[in-house]
């Protein structure tokens, strides 16, 4: 495994961050909630306004709708591209979810805030996909393009360029 | 100092951090967004505003950018992970405590205090049913032997007033681990530049960023900033933060926001509730006071120390209460949290008490008499005629204000010119 591959999960690049950001189009949510007030929801919904495919899973809500989007049971039955896996499953199903996000392709494995399976970490990695442990990317992407210094967080962002609207 | 930025130190991030330039218009400068509401997109945008989905801005009494500029910048030189400025930083208390108490809660509090916060926290807070309990600053014991069942919060001053004080902030951080509850420290005086109390374990920063953050006494301030770290999810003391939100849909602010909650909270309820805001242009003139805060502090630091030594050895001084001197109880804690100065806020006590106190502010001409201090101009205070009157004798005393007591907050002027000025005025008094 070339060493530019050896991510520290207990503390991102913003680099890091930024280009799996850029660079994916799909995300399937594992674990994607029906209700409204649920933060899977909140995710979704920003995912989608941001402008990504956003493909919900739950094998308790197949047959509904989420935005207008089908749910699909498990990863292994979503009959489109996946760049990203994002989970919102407790941290002893992620080795599990993992592979199977190995084998629907996708190039990124992503764990929720307060989620992180060191295990599961390595069986991507070893597939050569991406991983982060214990983050949100609407959070993450708010951070480094601009939004969540509206609400007075510190963002780690410094620039002298004008940022693109 | 803590690593606040992987590729920058402080003074850049004190020019940089926050305020890049404005996406719109490309203006450098931060520009003063001067407005009470903003234009949704459309009806589904402004309900995802409302519900806390989407981040933005809907009504200045919650954010603005001007002022979350300034939050942003001041969250990032405490090392923190979010801000919330306030109308003043009497404002900054409540709303710092405020998704931490309930009625019959208690606080416990450092005795050596602004005597405006002795005021705030023993008797107004009543009427909230808050109770606060003061101890004993000195003594780490104390703060223990308070800790029950309904604390919920420990408040100190880190450099404390009316100055020359060192809080052993170490010890206290200790005790609040211990106890489970959150320290807020007031940082006013030492400012992020000389200490930054989360790089001892404290959780919560609160600021008057009327004082020497914005620098030159123009613009009345406040700020909350929040470590991110203490763990709210789950956790029944704090149910603000901890259990279902009615007025958003049944959300909980620890397990939506993570480690923003604290902040959010503060945006979404406590500043929305309390309406007690920073204004855009006092968050303008702030922002722009604290590029040159490092520079300031340098000056102020040693022009006060400079002449603290002057008056140590003055006829007409009976003591001079600055942790910079050798003479200082403090002297040693003074090194260890503010290695790079005590500030310039300090006391002494003159010669003949009350009268030669009152004679003494009288008798100078470069020292502002007012009830302010962090300016850069050199201010003179009389306590326990002014800021500490309201305070019985007792109160005075436990708070540094006795009868003799003279408070200076040295600005960045030539030393040679205040020495001469203060010697004039001390001369005079006989």
């Amino acid at each position: 495994m070339p060493d530019s591959f050896i991510v520290n999960h207990d503390n991102y690049t913003d680099n890091y961050i930024r280009d799996i950001l850029r660079s994916v189009h799909s995300i399937a949510i594992v674990g994607a909630s029906i209700n409204w007030k649920r933060p899977s929801n909140f995710v979704m919904k920003y995912l989608i306004q941001k402008g990504y495919r956003v493909i919900p899973v739950n094998k308790n809500s197949v047959g509904d709708q989420i935005y207008g989007r089908n749910i699909y049971p498990d990863l292994s039955s979503v009959k489109e591209t996946v760049d990203m896996v994002d989970i919102f499953r407790p941290s002893k199903e992620a080795p599990q979810l993992a592979e199977n996000s190995i084998l629907i392709g996708a190039k990124v494995f992503w764990m929720q805030l307060e989620l992180r399976n060191d295990r599961a970490a390595k069986i991507a990695e070893d597939a050569g996909v991406k991983v982060v442990m214990n983050r949100c990317p609407k959070i993450e992407y708010a951070r480094l393009f601009g939004e969540l210094g509206w609400s007075g967080f510190n963002t780690g962002v410094i620039s002298v360029k004008k940022r693109r609207t | 100092m803590l690593k606040l930025h992987p590729n920058y130190g402080f003074n850049t991030l004190a020019v940089h951090s926050g305020s890049a330039p404005d996406p719109s218009t490309g203006a450098r400068t931060f520009p003063i967004y001067q407005t009470a509401a903003y234009v949704f997109d459309d009806a589904d945008h402004a309900a995802s505003l409302y519900n806390l989905q989407s981040p933005g801005f809907i009504y200045s009494r919650l954010a603005n950018p001007t002022v979350a500029a300034l939050e942003e910048k001041l969250a990032t030189l405490e090392g923190g992970r979010g801000g919330t400025a306030t109308s003043s930083g009497h404002a900054a208390e409540i709303i710092a405590l405020f998704p931490l108490m309930a009625p019959g809660m208690e606080v416990i509090v450092a005795d050596k205090l602004y005597g405006g916060t002795i005021n705030l926290m023993g008797k107004s807070f009543q009427k909230f049913g808050w109770k606060a309990i003061f101890v004993d600053t000195e003594d780490p014991e104390s703060f223990q032997s308070a800790i029950t069942d309904k604390t919920r919060a420990i408040f100190i001053e880190n450099l404390a007033n009316p100055g020359g004080i060192v809080t052993d902030l170490e010890e206290i951080v200790k005790i609040a681990n211990g106890a489970g509850v959150p320290l807020i420290v007031d940082n006013t005086l030492a400012t992020p530049f000389l200490s930054q109390p989360l790089e001892w374990g404290a959780d919560i920063v609160v600021h008057s960023t009327t004082k020497y953050l914005s620098g030159q006494g123009n613009a009345l301030g406040g700020i909350v900033i929040d470590s991110g770290n203490f763990p709210w999810l789950g956790n029944q003391k704090y149910p603000s933060l901890s259990s279902p939100s009615a007025e958003y849909n049944g959300l909980i602010f620890s397990e939506t926001f993570g480690d923003l909650a604290y902040t959010m909270y503060n945006h979404a309820v406590s500043l929305r509730d309390l309406g007690c805001t920073q204004s855009p242009m006092n968050a303008w003139l702030t922002l722009n006071g604290v590029e040159t805060l490092p520079l300031r502090m340098e000056r102020h630091c040693s022009n006060g120390l400079a002449l603290a030594e002057f008056l140590e050895k003055h006829q007409n001084v009976e003591w001079v209460s600055h942790a910079g001197l050798k003479s200082s109880p403090y002297f040693k804690l003074g090194k260890k949290y503010f290695p790079n100065g005590t500030g310039s806020l300090f006391s002494f006590g003159v010669k003949g008490g009350y009268e030669s106190g009152i004679k003494l502010l009288e008798s100078v001409e470069l020292f502002s008499h007012v009830a302010n201090l962090g300016d850069t101009r050199s201010l003179i205070l009389h306590p326990s005629s002014t800021t500490h009157r309201q305070l019985t004798k007792d109160q005075q005393i436990a708070s540094g204000a006795g009868p003799e007591v003279v408070r200076l907050s040295v600005g960045i002027e030539c030393v040679e010119d205040l020495i001469a000025d203060i010697d004039q005025a001390l001369n005079n008094l006989r």
